[in-house]
């Protein structure tokens, strides 16, 4: 028999007939808003990592002390990556007999690969506006580009040469800004810029100088990945591969936030679209019961039906999320032009992934949740065409919406790109569901046993919801779970955007003062005082390098790691403090109480820091610290959050545990854009400070965030809506029962008013009902979404519950009644003929 | 007629052809919790082809479910229905839905059409379902409205029919398979005086030109008058 054929007639003649109007609508809405959400998220995505990818001069970074095989540059090419050669290394330039230890950088055509490199106008006496320009190419041969500090240092203009090594180059430009500059800190120097092609005349690259070699490539997001796969099967010891994610922390976790935001966003779209999807089948189902009985009269096996009907919804399906696609491609491209008209944010091109989840979703989401009642449906007593009374429980069985949960959580590990959020939303999700239901039943149950007084408009409503209550039951619970949803989103939105300016607020310190003497301490203070700049905190520190771990002196073979090694090749910064750092969060062990150090000292070590070197709780550590060794054990575990710019260390001790070695102090402040000539004057009074500048990354950080910010709102917004409209089509799906009843009520006489009336409480109660259980759920979810998930804190609000409870009442009560209000002007005998 | 033991009768009247409807020792009970109820008791009957028969009695005296066994839509505690030589309750499920398509019509008092489908995909759909060829099932269903007076409504939906025009298309879906028995639930219990008559002539008509046989549940004592026997049901038990 020519099952797909008949299915086909099937369908056609549904949708011919308007059976299929509001599930289709659903479907379509439902998988629109999924894919846009996702397509715009990964644009947004797209166009944040490659805005975080100016950070570092391109899309990823190999570096090596040694020079880096050509093979690497070459097979980039191959593969149709841009590439650029970097070569870095601290060195004396001078001017006459004035000398300056600078960092250099010698540059090849291309740089940078990405973000822009800026000049600026020399500085002048009289401090006029300086105008700051794009760079176009790179320092021609035989000339340089220094920053102001070079400028200042040795005194210089432009068109004066200085000496780099065994070579002089023309000073023509002055540098503001490198795109690659404020990765790491480590580049604190004053900078020269020069010709990769003039290196050789210098004749500095000696053996055993301190050299840096780079690998800059950048291109398609497919390409970088495969590179980047390549590469790091053939790192030699010393060389690593790097994005702008592992270098720097703020902005991973800026990226690594909104996408998880954005995934949630996609998952609260998905939950409102199963919501509705719920609803709208179990009208597919109740209409169809009485076919279904028929044709298994006129002698359709089961088998029969189910082929029938599951072919039916999978062409269904199919159709109805190739529509919903297809919109979404043309909102989604709506919503990046208009957000390019309006912030002049240009968004690279979606991937084709979007279309598919989106088409996935829908069938999903179809499948889920009409798989189950179609094997129930297919079992639908024949008997049912001669006695109406049978039971039909079963149809609607938890099982049932049992199966749609499970493709549901399949649909939230996919969409939240982590297991664990996903399983923690799905699972978050479920215990709503049930305690919706049970909590919902016991309401209903009450409702049951008062009957209420009178036969006004309350009497009547409430008696409505006592006649249907598993309908009124299935319809609150699938409403609340999509208001929670959207109310989840809209709590953790504003959670994560207080985070995000908390973090990285106007005055975050953007100086870092290093080398500051024991008895520059007070001076230093009274400087700050004098220009009116809060004190800040200072931090003392030892430099010592790791000698022994328990005992067992170190040895770079036994880290086979790359960063262990350059970790434990490095000075450490060893500070003592007697009270937690706010930023900071003991993970394993405590920390000490009181100032008094015991016999052995006390040490509290970042987690992360502790892992790449493999130490644990109770490790005994000796270092060598001016001169001799200082020994401690770790009795805590710190998390620390490097993205507030605040003065941190790896290893801290017991306050007076280091007394005797030989400290320096560091602290971080604030400057305003305003007091900025200070800054020559803290030079000045100050030569040997070392003086770090991370202003331009925190404006980086800052105007990212900013973009993020508004990326987030913009899909947040849309999730909104699209919500909105997939709860409508939600509502209109459950009106049958009403319709009908309207009639039979109008039939005996019931005056419109009456039942508008009535309908409104029944819709308010429902509303409130769902309400009441999105609020509460969306609190809960909320707290553990920003603890487990995004880590970050979370801020209860009262409002919140009185914000869904009256949104959801209103809007169940509007839309219910705008669906319904129409029919009251149909002849009831239309109505009941139907 | 006075028959104590229907089964046994018949099988005497009719040695020589065999019965297309034998019914023996059907019973029927429910367990409802606490109580079991029996609705149909240690019922037996044969009926020949092309015999017509009516089953009557009080709402609630097992006529529906006598209806639904016979047709296989339900199965029963004990007892055996044998249509047309076939042991129904020894077929599973599925192959009793292919006997019914192959064998049977139906009739219900609530007419039982798609709302989804028109009056002409209505009769059609039998006969899809059994797989026949598109354009032959709409050609045949076609005729069978022309049969029934339809031709004017063959594009309508049944929400656009009236309740007799409903029976109409009912009886055309009923035949449009030419089957061998057409079990009628009250096909006039819907309907007013004289369209349920207008109905059960056409039914009645096209019965005997068809020559099918039918069995007919009804307690209009009127409408059993016109079928050869009556076979009348009292609290589940085979009465008369």
């Amino acid at each position: 028999m020519n099952m797909i054929r008949l299915s086909l007639r099937l369908l056609l003649r549904d949708w011919r007939a308007g059976e299929l109007h509001i599930l289709t609508l659903a479907l379509i809405i439902a998988v629109s808003s999924v894919a846009t959400v996702s397509f715009f998220s990964d644009r947004v995505q797209k166009a944040l990592v490659l805005e975080s990818n100016q950070l570092l001069g391109g899309d990823l970074l190999v570096t090596s002390d040694a020079p880096l095989s050509p093979g690497y540059a070459e097979h980039a090419r191959k593969i149709g990556l841009r590439t650029t050669r970097l070569i870095k290394f601290p060195s004396m330039i001078s001017v006459d007999d004035k000398n300056l230890l600078t960092s250099i950088k010698a540059i090849s055509r291309g740089y940078p690969l990405r973000g822009e490199l800026k000049l600026v106008d020399p500085p002048t006496e009289g401090g006029a506006v300086q105008h700051t320009r794009i760079a176009e190419g790179i320092p021609k041969p035989g000339t340089a580009w220094v920053d102001e500090k070079v400028m200042m240092a040795l005194n210089v203009t432009l068109g004066d040469r200085i000496e780099v090594g065994a070579t002089e180059l023309t000073v023509m430009s002055v540098v503001k800004s490198e795109p690659d500059h404020t990765v790491g800190f480590v580049s604190m120097n004053p900078r020269l810029l020069m010709n990769e092609k003039d290196l050789p005349a210098t004749r500095l690259i000696q053996p055993g100088s301190r050299i840096n070699y780079q690998l800059l490539v950048a291109g398609e997001d497919g390409q970088v990945a495969e590179f980047r796969r390549w590469i790091s099967e053939r790192l030699s010891p010393g060389e690593r591969a790097e994005g702008i994610q592992d270098a720097r922390p703020e902005i991973r976790s800026a990226l690594d936030r909104a996408g998880k935001f954005l995934s949630l966003a996609a998952l609260a779209s998905v939950v409102v679209a199963a919501a509705a999807m719920a609803l709208a089948i179990r009208r597919f189902i109740q209409r169809h019961l009485d076919g279904c009985a028929v044709m298994r009269c006129l002698g359709a096996t089961e088998s029969t039906l189910l082929c029938l009907y599951s072919l039916y919804f999978v062409m269904l399906g199919s159709i109805a999320s190739l529509l919903g696609c297809v919109f979404a491609v043309l909102a989604q491209e709506f919503l990046s032009y208009w957000l390019q008209q309006l912030l002049g944010i240009v968004l690279p091109l979606p991937s084709v992934l979007p279309f598919v989840q989106g088409i996935l979703t829908g069938m999903l989401l179809l499948l889920g949740f009409a798989l189950p009642p179609l094997l129930n449906l297919r079992q639908v007593p024949a008997l049912r065409v001669i006695r109406r009374d049978l039971d039909l429980a079963n149809l609607h069985s938890l099982a049932g919406y049992g199966f749609g949960l499970v493709m549901l959580s399949i649909l939230f590990v996919w969409k939240a790109g982590s297991f664990n959020l996903g399983v923690m939303i799905m699972l978050g999700f479920l215990l709503a569901v049930i305690l919706f239901g049970l909590f919902g039943l016991l309401l209903i149950r009450l409702f049951l046993l008062t009957r209420p007084q009178g036969s006004g408009p309350w009497s009547y409503g409430l008696a409505n919801i006592r006649r249907r209550a598993i309908p009124s039951l299935v319809q609150a619970t699938a409403l609340g779970l999509g208001f929670m949803a959207l109310l989840t989103l809209t709590l953790t939105r504003g959670d994560l955007m207080e985070d995000w300016h908390a973090r990285l607020p106007e005055n975050a310190p953007n100086r870092f003062l290093v080398n500051v003497q024991p008895d520059q301490q007070e001076k230093l203070m009274k400087f700050f005082d004098e220009h009116a700049i809060p004190r800040p905190k200072i931090f003392p520190m030892v430099r010592g390098r790791l000698l022994k771990i328990n005992d067992r002196p170190v040895n770079l073979d036994d880290f086979p790691d790359p960063r262990a090694k350059q970790l434990i090749n490095r000075e450490f910064n060893l500070s003592w403090m007697d009270t937690l750092q706010p930023d900071n969060e003991i993970v394993a062990g405590r920390w000490w109480q009181g100032k008094t150090a015991s016999s052995d000292h006390e040490l509290s070590m970042e987690a992360g820091f502790a892992e790449t070197l493999g130490l644990k709780m109770n490790d005994h550590l000796t270092f060598y610290a001016g001169g001799k060794e200082f020994s401690a054990t770790i009795t805590s575990l710190r998390t620390v959050d490097w993205d507030t710019f605040h003065v941190n260390f790896f290893a801290v001790v017991r306050p007076g545990a280091l007394d005797g070695y030989p400290a320096s102090y560091i602290t971080s402040f604030y400057l305003p854009p305003d007091k900025l000539p200070i800054m020559q004057e803290l030079i000045h009074l100050f030569p040997n400070f070392l003086v770090i500048d991370v202003a331009s990354v925190i404006e980086r950080v800052q105007s990212m965030i900013e973009q993020v910010t508004r990326a987030i709102e913009f899909v947040f917004l849309f999730t909104l809506l699209a919500g909105f409209a997939v709860m409508y089509a939600a509502i209109a799906s459950t009106q049958d029962e009403r319709i009908y009843e309207a009639a039979i009520f109008r039939t005996l006489g019931a005056r419109k008013q009456q039942l508008i009336r009535a309908w409104a409480v029944e819709f308010a109660v429902l509303g409130a009902l769902a309400g009441f259980f999105s609020a509460a759920g969306a609190s809960i979810l909320g707290y553990l979404i920003g603890k487990y998930a995004l880590h970050i804190s979370y801020s209860p609000s009262p409002w919140i519950g009185v914000t869904g409870v009256l949104v959801s009442v209103i809007g169940v009560t509007v839309i219910g009644l705008l669906g319904t209000r129409a029919t009251l002007s149909l002849p009831p005998l239309l109505v009941l003929r139907k | 007629m006075a028959n104590q033991h229907p089964a046994e009768q018949s099988v005497s009247a009719c040695a020589s052809n065999q019965p297309i409807i034998q019914v023996s020792h059907l019973t029927r009970e429910v367990d409802t919790g606490e109580i079991r109820l029996t609705i149909l008791q240690d019922i037996n009957f044969q009926v020949d082809a092309g015999e017509s028969i009516a089953v009557v009695g009080a709402s609630g005296s097992g006529k529906s479910t006598l209806l639904g066994l016979l047709a296989g839509l339900d199965v029963p505690t004990r007892g055996t229905v044998f249509l047309d030589g076939t042991d129904i309750f020894k077929l599973d499920e599925d192959e009793r839905a292919g006997l019914r398509g192959r064998l049977l019509g139906f009739m219900f008092q609530s007419f039982q059409l798609l709302p989804s489908l028109t009056a002409l995909e209505n009769v059609m759909l039998p006969l899809e379902l059994s797989g026949a060829d598109n354009t032959y099932a709409h050609d045949i269903a076609q005729s069978w409205l022309v049969r029934v007076g339809l031709e004017k409504r063959i594009r309508h939906y049944p929400r656009q029919l009236s309740g007799g025009e409903q029976q109409r298309v009912a009886i055309a879906r009923a035949f449009v398979t030419h089957p061998k028995m057409l079990f009628a639930d009250e096909p006039t219990g819907n309907l007013d005086a004289a369209t349920g008559a207008q109905i059960i002539d056409l039914m009645f008509t096209i019965n005997r030109e068809q020559g099918t046989t039918l069995v007919l549940v009804t307690h209009d004592e009127k409408l059993s008058a016109r079928c050869s026997r009556v076979i009348k049901l009292v609290a589940g038990r085979a009465a008369d």
